[in-house]
């Protein structure tokens, strides 16, 4: 049980990474709770995406453990795990740049389950579309849905590769820096949908985040890394109070 | 015109084409019947390495192992193979008609299997290397198959096999060969065209667009790779099937796994005519055939000159092909749509 009183839904546990002779991730312990949003800060280089890869099975991890709904999964492959319904976006985000909108969205569909045959579907059912009109509707690419997705603005790609994951119905959605390149007039209508996914569609969302205001906002809980190790866990208040926090990010480390 | 419609109308204009071709040029029914050959071969071709961004450089694998398949199923079922290709051609065997039929149509099926076994076999290996890795790797694997089966004295190794005689009048055999090639381009299209419409046809989109981002969505994808492979091999074989017994005598290195031919020439002709389109490879494919016969007729020396500058030109500066090409010139005749600049789009996406 977490300290707001849900269920764990992703256990970090003591876990290590290195690549060659730097270390990226040190002994990283942490918890991410079910049906909340959960942040990730820490300056360049501190090792957040490595613990984003680490945990949705990029690369094998040296030491620790990982697991999500309390089965171990630190051995699994990104496509097994991504069944179980964890997914993750992109920081360079990655969409399929030559289908349109709508293709980009179909083909999202959650690949859980489903016996061999489903395959040779028609790849125009009228369920699966109108889902996928509506998710487009919610990020407001609707008026868009035919056109090339490579043809979109970097924010319009962005605002599609989260509404694939939510095509998904993922269990749980990893944000690699939502906010990344986004026009800042658009931040806030991008936060309320990233809320309003999290409470309507009981999605629980883990953000790495660069943009103090977006995450304060955001998440309940916080944890921020520096040098790959982890370096405080708490509230947007006990993170933000945090001297630790304050002088890695202000480089006295 | 729908989309549709327009495929239909096409289906129909070859079709009426392939009826009517070889009563007017009856002299040159084996050139439209090889014609046909390469359009299935583009086609399947396009299937991986258009569709899905994987180039093959050795789908003639396929071809070779269904040739070599059928071959042994034609033979074997009314003579002991090793003796019959030990005796390189000295041995004729009467084959009845029937016998003879019901060789054919076992042989060509054998062949389709044989070739798509394979594919699901090495496919999960091979499909693991990506890029220029794969390319390179069908490559050295339809090598070594063919010396491989250069070696093997089951099949005559080196010295080939001379395939059963077709049993009716001279000139029919040439409409036979003639017939079944172009059943089974046309069937190759049409199950391509199929494919391309289910959520197969957009998994196997996915993954040439992105395959790290496919798996990370969860999608099968060595699955859809394997798949899409042997489909591909299947008709491949099943094209050998046919060419062999078309040639009448068939050998690993010129026949049966033609590399730097056949190997060659599919991928060109894709490209010519536009990978990753439904009809760039048949396109492609009657364009290549056409410059190739000509210029093996009116500039015989000069013809592989004349191939070799074809391909450098697309690659170099054309590497869209020609219905690559039309589509982004009018992309809305191909049924996509596209941002004229209403103006606003970042207000648009806002909201």
């Amino acid at each position: 049980m977490s300290a707001h009183g849900s269920r764990i839904q992703i256990e970090v546990k003591g876990v290590s990474k290195s690549y060659g002779g730097v270390v990226a991730n040190k002994d990283i312990s942490l918890q991410v709770p079910e049906g909340r949003i959960t942040g990730l800060i820490g300056p360049n280089g501190s090792g957040k995406t490595t613990l984003f890869n680490s945990i949705v099975g990029y690369h094998p991890i040296d030491e620790g453990s990982i697991t999500f709904e309390n089965r171990e999964i630190s051995r699994m492959r990104v496509p097994d795990i991504a069944r179980l319904g964890m997914l993750r976006t992109f920081q360079q985000t990655r969409i399929y740049k030559k289908m349109n909108c709508m293709q980009n969205m179909v083909i999202s569909v959650s690949h859980r389950g489903g016996g061999f045959g489903g395959i040779f579907r028609p790849a125009r059912d009228p369920e699966t579309e109108e889902r996928a009109e509506q998710l487009l509707e919610f990020v407001g690419l609707y008026t868009k849905r035919r056109l090339i997705s490579g043809d979109l603005s970097f924010g319009q790609q962005k605002l599609l590769e989260f509404a694939m994951a939510l095509m998904n119905r993922p269990k749980v959605l990893l944000l690699d820096e939502p906010t990344a390149g986004i026009n800042p007039t658009l931040i806030n209508g991008l936060i309320d949908r990233l809320k309003r996914a999290n409470q309507e569609l009981g999605v629980t969302l883990f953000v790495i985040e660069h943009n103090m205001r977006v995450i304060m906002n955001l998440a309940e809980q916080i944890s921020c890394l520096a040098h790959g190790q982890l370096l405080a866990t708490g509230t947007p208040e006990e993170i933000q109070n945090d001297q630790r926090v304050i002088d890695a990010y202000l480089g006295a480390h | 015109m729908s989309a549709a419609r327009l495929d239909m109308s096409v289906y129909a204009a070859l079709i009426v084409a392939g009826l009517v071709a070889p009563v007017l040029f009856p002299n040159y029914a084996s050139q439209i019947a090889v014609m046909w050959l390469m359009i299935m071969m583009a086609v399947t071709w396009d299937m991986t390495g258009g569709q899905m961004g994987y180039n093959s450089l050795g789908n003639v694998i396929f071809f070779g192992l269904g040739m070599y398949a059928a071959a042994i199923v034609q033979i074997g079922l009314v003579f002991d193979v090793a003796e019959y290709t030990a005796a390189f051609g000295a041995i004729v065997v009467e084959f009845t008609d029937a016998q003879y039929y019901t060789g054919l149509a076992l042989g060509i099926v054998a062949g389709g299997v044989v070739a798509a076994i394979f594919a699901l076999v090495v496919g999960p290996f091979m499909l693991g290397l990506r890029g220029p890795y794969f390319a390179i790797g069908t490559l050295g694997l339809a090598v070594a198959v063919a010396e491989l089966v250069s070696g093997w004295g089951y099949v005559g190794g080196g010295g080939g096999i001379s395939m059963p005689v077709y049993p009716g009048a001279a000139g029919e055999g040439t409409m036979v060969w003639y017939a079944l090639l172009g059943v089974l381009a046309l069937a190759a299209h049409l199950t391509a065209r199929w494919l391309y419409s289910t959520q197969f046809g957009l998994a196997i989109n996915a993954i040439r667009d992105d395959e790290d981002k496919a798996e990370a969505m969860g999608i099968h994808t060595t699955r859809y790779k394997v798949l899409t492979w042997a489909v591909a091999a299947f008709f491949m074989g099943m094209g050998g099937a046919v060419f062999g017994n078309m040639s009448g005598f068939i050998e690993p290195l010129e026949v049966a796994f033609p590399t730097t031919t056949f190997g060659i020439f599919m991928v060109a002709m894709a490209l010519v005519g536009g990978k990753g389109t439904l009809w760039g490879p048949v396109l492609g494919a009657i364009l290549f055939h056409v410059v190739k016969e000509w210029t093996w007729t009116y500039l015989l020396g000069w013809q592989w000159v004349a191939l070799g500058a074809i391909i450098i030109v697309n690659i170099v500066y054309f590497q869209q092909g020609i219905l690559g090409w039309a589509q982004d010139r009018w992309p809305e005749a191909f049924g996509l749509t596209v941002d004229r600049g209403t103006g606003g789009t970042q207000v648009e996406a806002a909201e």
